[in-house]
């Protein structure tokens, strides 16, 4: 059964300010929806909200037509933030076989193993570095490779290929590609293309309405 | 779960995670009482288990308001408050985990440290068992103070602060169970169990309330 991610008249505050009012949309299995818009838009505000990392001033988030039983739209989320969630004295395969089995798999799907995840971003061989060692662009990576170890449906993405070059920005933009032709769902913030055929919602700012392009 | 346990375990072992700082910490405290009180023998024999209990107290304040802020700083918190498993579960796991790492070494390291306080075999030993049932109490009553702190970036005082109130009536049950087991009119069993009772009691609401705090502290 595909799902749909659907959203609703949301708005959300920061402090006493009304970042956004009354977005509203729907992202079928299969589509990503790309959020643009200046810095202070409420790009991020609104990934967060939607992964339920903050709380909506009104307005729902609802996961239609999903077969899992869930309490909450955000457990069939993968939400990659600024930072990567990933621990510096630990090396690289402690930090995703500790996400793989903390994570676990959505139903509907199963992620893949540890070193097929890090051959897929181009990183195989150095798992076995701590964290910490790695370059700026390299940890990006790495924290994306947790997308791939544990199955969600949904990707969440703020700013994904910030510190990547060109190459392993067509390699994000290939597993993006691929994680929609499996009937997933990709919600991203960016600045740059994401290389995949996408519908964007354009943050005006300051109280302003978000408009589906 | 087992996977956040053991991950825990093993960040406190590296560099940096602070494993061993409490301990240190401990021997520190304890170590300079007996230069400070002077050589009389039965003085000390006779303040050691409250020595040693104040020393165990404040050393495992020490480094529990890194105990979510850590997770929140590199983005981990995030995700472990998106998944499925409950959050009060996590805590929990997380403060067994802190406990091994910081509270279990306190405890072994107490025999040691009560010859330094001239005590007897059966001192040391009701100090250690008091200290093993005690100190998990002040590791799940600490969850809180850290949870509700997570977004202070100077909170480690402020959470010692919060803390030490509800941290004051497992002080005075070990103190007074210790003492128990070796002045003899003073029934040893009362006081044990009501610290049993203690730790039991925060062991639900410690995580219960932490886990609410994390949850409302999201930004």
């Amino acid at each position: 059964m595909p799902i749909r991610l659907r959203v609703e008249g949301l708005s959300a505050k920061r402090g006493e300010d009304l970042i956004f009012h009354d977005i509203s949309f729907i992202v079928a299995a299969g589509e990503a929806l790309i959020v643009t818009g200046p810095n202070g838009s409420g790009k991020s505000t609104l990934l967060r909200v939607l992964a339920g990392l903050l709380t909506a001033e009104s307005g729902t988030v609802r996961m239609d037509d999903t077969v899992a039983d869930i309490s909450h739209p955000r457990e069939l989320c993968h939400y990659l933030g600024h930072r990567n969630a990933m621990k510096h004295e630990l090396t690289v395969e402690e930090n995703l076989s500790f996400w793989k089995s903390f994570m676990g798999d959505s139903a509907g799907g199963s992620g893949i193993g540890l070193e097929e995840a890090t051959e897929a971003l181009g990183l195989g061989g150095i798992s076995h570095l701590p964290f910490g060692y790695l370059s700026a662009g390299q940890q990006r990576r790495m924290a994306m490779a947790k997308l791939l170890v544990a199955y969600r449906p949904v990707w969440i993405l703020d700013e994904p290929t910030a510190a990547l070059d060109a190459a392993a920005d067509r390699m994000f933009a290939g597993l993006v590609e691929r994680h929609l032709g499996a009937g997933g769902i990709v919600v991203a913030a960016t600045h740059q293309p994401l290389g995949v055929a996408a519908r964007e919602l354009r943050m005006t700012g300051f109280a302003g309405v978000g408009e589906v392009v | 779960m087992i996977s956040l346990f053991l991950r825990d375990l093993k960040l406190s072992m590296r560099a940096g995670g602070g494993a061993l700082i409490g301990v240190l910490f401990f021997m520190t405290v304890v170590a300079v009482v007996p230069f400070a009180v002077g050589p009389d023998l039965n003085l000390l024999s006779r303040i050691g288990p409250a020595i040693l209990w104040i020393g165990a107290l404040l050393a495992s304040l020490l480094g529990l308001d890194r105990l979510f802020q850590a997770e929140r700083e590199d983005g981990s918190l995030d995700l472990m408050l998106m998944q499925e498993t409950p959050l009060v579960l996590t805590v929990l796991v997380k403060c067994l985990a802190h406990w091994t790492a910081t509270g279990l070494p306190l405890v072994i390291a107490a025999p040691l440290l009560g010859l330094f306080m001239n005590m007897s075999e059966v001192a040391i030993g009701a100090t250690m068992l008091t200290l093993l049932v005690g100190t998990p109490a002040i590791t799940f009553i600490g969850a809180t103070g850290a949870a509700v702190a997570v977004t202070l970036p100077r909170g480690g005082l402020l959470v010692s602060i919060l803390v030490l109130p509800l941290a004051i009536p497992v002080l005075i049950f070990g103190v007074s169970a210790a003492y128990a087991a070796v002045q003899d009119p003073a029934p040893f069993l009362p006081p044990l169990l009501i610290l049993i009772a203690i730790t039991l009691f925060f062991a639900v609401i410690g995580p219960l309330a932490a886990a609410l705090a994390l949850r409302s502290a999201s930004d």
